[in-house]
């Protein structure tokens, strides 16, 4: 029957979407989610620390500041002033200006990032000096780690939702029927299928609550910080999600029961977190980055954060997409041998070896 | 003709069918016994494709049995299973599409089916709120959504009330007498005996004894006759030939030696006439129960 393995796979993926939209589950995590992104953006503005501190150096600073509302702190030198905005102590520092061309006699030195609101804070704005020369700021860098890193995780974590049907339709048996009807792999797509586009659609509501989140929160300078990196995160972002959801299939076909499940989600967990807290951990450090970059499966934040830190050539996101989309199409292969050796298998918790071995396609 | 040839399978070390061949006809009602353990559930898995069986074949009208020959098989699990939380209509549609047909036909299809099985009022509730009864005729409704060529049901009246059997007793004969090959197995000897036209009988993976119903019991069944006169039957106990079987005043069931004589049974009774009136006179049938005994 011509084209019955794509109308199987979409039936399978129609049926996990329309499912998962009635759990009521599904719905509370999502309200968390945007409850959480909104607490976010706007408590931070709310509870706003004090006044930015600036360090000073002479009597010309001294007198830009007055009426400003910035925390003054007065050192004796320019050197001292440069210290404590490299120990970031202070936001920036303001010093006499020995150039000329600064009509208010001050200059302002800050670390690799415009100061913008101790400039704003100022009745003329001075010229500024960064001391550290970047394309992007470290500031700038770590919210796109983040951002990424966020969005990952809740992809991945996604993920897990497949593992729990899987278990479910072999703790309730209509495995059988479902296994004597279509092909196991059109059953592995189709799952794989409709949580990519669940997942997919909560990333869009959160896309949408996002920017509103944010402008409430005076935070709109995030959003095109984020922006230009977006263009590679969304492939990797696919590629990745597909490698994860194979594996959390075969974490739930080795189970029979709900209450099995966790023994066999360990592994899939440290799959997802562990590139989520190493990247994060790692940030800094330019020589395990690009490594994580490379590594299939925390290659969905690091190669974009590299990216968008305009460290990594050309060539690098493509050799990682390359390496990702060949272990992606191995895994699933790998995954869906196992799953449909163990899909049927119940009792206790069934050995990968035997789920190997106990496949056969007739 | 579904027509299974000799299929083998083993978990391990312990083989599980040893050769299993049996035909399975178009039109009628195979009834397939066997004690516990004896294979019947492997036997029927393999012919569904869930399991591979490790040698011998399994054909429908002469061509292997692949993937798209078995989504026009229905089949009912001996371990139950349908999804808990969906609605019994929307699930039953959905297997229906599953199997090849289009939304307006699985539609359709379900609406007749839940009418004909008495469950068209909860179309709309989710399975877990029926009772396990008619848990077990959505089961039933899902297995026949498609208007499957084939038949294959794993114990499909357990579970059921006298009333529910017959109900989808007259769902599987209309099956049947549209020329679908039923094959169904079942521990419940009373219930096979009804029904079945057909008869396959498995014992520790083989299979002991198979073909029709009628022609099984007079292979298998002793020439025992049934004997009831106006005065005391006692004398038939010095009757040449006659084994009783059980003898109470003037009734008198019992055995005759030469299976072969039917000139053996005119002659007893021409004794018991001599010996005054006889009220009934008649071959006892063998029961399922000692076919099934006598062969396993």
């Amino acid at each position: 029957m011509a084209g019955s393995f794509a109308s199987a796979t979409r039936l399978v993926a129609e049926r996990e979407v329309k499912s998962f939209l009635r759990m009521k589950g599904t719905w509370i995590g999502l309200g968390v989610i945007l409850v959480l992104l909104f607490a976010g953006a706007i408590l931070p503005t709310v509870f706003a620390g004090g006044p930015d501190k600036v360090a000073v150096v002479g009597q010309d600073a001294a007198r830009v500041l007055t009426g400003t509302g910035l925390e003054v702190r007065e050192v004796g030198s320019v050197a001292a002033a440069e210290d404590l905005v490299r120990s970031e102590e202070v936001e920036a520092a303001i010093v006499p200006d020995t150039t000329g061309d600064s009509a208010s006699g001050v200059r302002v030195v800050a670390l690799d990032d415009q100061p913008t609101s101790v400039v704003a804070a100022l009745a003329t704005a001075p010229p500024v000096d960064l001391l550290e020369q970047s394309a992007v700021s470290k500031d700038e860098r770590q919210i796109v780690i983040q951002v990424f890193a966020v969005v990952f995780l809740m992809f991945a974590m996604g993920g897990a939702a497949i593992a729990q049907g899987t278990v479910a339709e072999k703790q309730t048996r209509i495995v059988e029927i479902l296994v004597s009807t279509i092909p196991v792999r059109a059953m592995l797509a189709g799952k794989i299928i409709g949580h990519a586009v669940l997942t997919l659609g909560q990333m869009l509501v959160i896309a949408i609550a996002a920017p509103i989140a944010l402008s409430i929160g005076k935070h709109t300078d995030l959003l095109s910080i984020v922006a230009p990196a977006l263009g590679w995160f969304v492939p990797f972002m696919a590629l990745g999600f597909v490698l994860l959801a194979a594996i959390w299939a075969v974490a739930g076909s080795l189970v029979s029961r709900q209450e099995d499940l966790g023994s066999s989600m360990g592994l899939v967990m440290i799959l997802v977190l562990g590139p989520y807290f190493a990247v994060s951990f790692f940030a800094d450090n330019a020589t395990v980055l690009t490594v994580l970059s490379f590594v299939p499966f925390s290659a969905a934040v690091a190669m974009p954060v590299r990216l968008f830190a305009g460290e990594a050539q050309l060539w690098e996101p493509l050799v990682a997409l390359g390496v990702l989309a060949v272990t992606v199409v191995l895994i699933v292969l790998l995954a869906s041998r196992v799953y449909s050796g163990s899909l049927l298998q119940t009792g206790g918790k069934v050995k990968l070896t035997r789920a190997w071995a106990a496949s056969s396609t007739p | 003709m579904v027509k299974v040839t000799t299929i083998s399978r083993s978990f391990g070390d312990h083989q599980v069918l040893d050769r299993v061949s049996f035909d399975v006809r178009p039109g009628r009602m195979t009834g397939f016994l066997g004690a516990n353990g004896s294979g019947k559930t492997t036997t029927m898995r393999i012919i569904l494709g869930v399991l591979a069986p490790h040698g011998g074949s399994v054909t429908w009208r002469g061509e292997p049995v692949t993937q798209s020959v078995r989504q026009r098989f229905g089949y009912m699990p001996e371990e139950r299973g349908l999804y808990p939380k969906m609605k019994v209509g929307e699930q039953v549609v959905w297997l229906g599409q599953l199997h090849g047909l289009s939304l307006d036909e699985a539609r359709a299809n379900t609406a007749r089916l839940l009418e004909q099985l008495e469950l068209a009022d909860r179309a709309g509730d989710k399975l877990e709120a029926l009772s396990l009864g008619n848990q077990q005729r959505v089961q039933v409704a899902a297995a026949l959504v498609h208007d499957p060529d084939v038949l294959i049901l794993d114990e499909p009246f357990s579970g059921l009330d006298p009333i529910a059997v017959d109900t989808v007793l007259a769902v599987l004969r209309e099956r049947a007498s549209a020329g679908v090959p039923v094959l169904f197995s079942s521990h419940q000897l009373a219930v096979v005996e009804r029904l079945c036209d057909d008869l396959v009988i498995i014992s520790g993976g083989a299979i002991a004894a198979s073909g029709a119903r009628e022609e099984l019991r007079a292979k298998h069944g002793a020439a025992r006759f049934e004997l009831v006169v106006d005065s005391d039957a006692g004398w038939l106990r010095d009757h040449p030939g006659v084994r009783i079987v059980d003898l109470d005043g003037p009734r008198a069931v019992f055995d005759l030696a030469e299976a072969n004589g039917s000139r053996t049974d005119q002659q007893v009774l021409a004794a018991a006439l001599s010996r005054g009136g006889v009220r009934s006179f008649a071959p006892v049938v063998p029961s399922l129960y000692e076919i099934f005994k006598e062969v396993i």
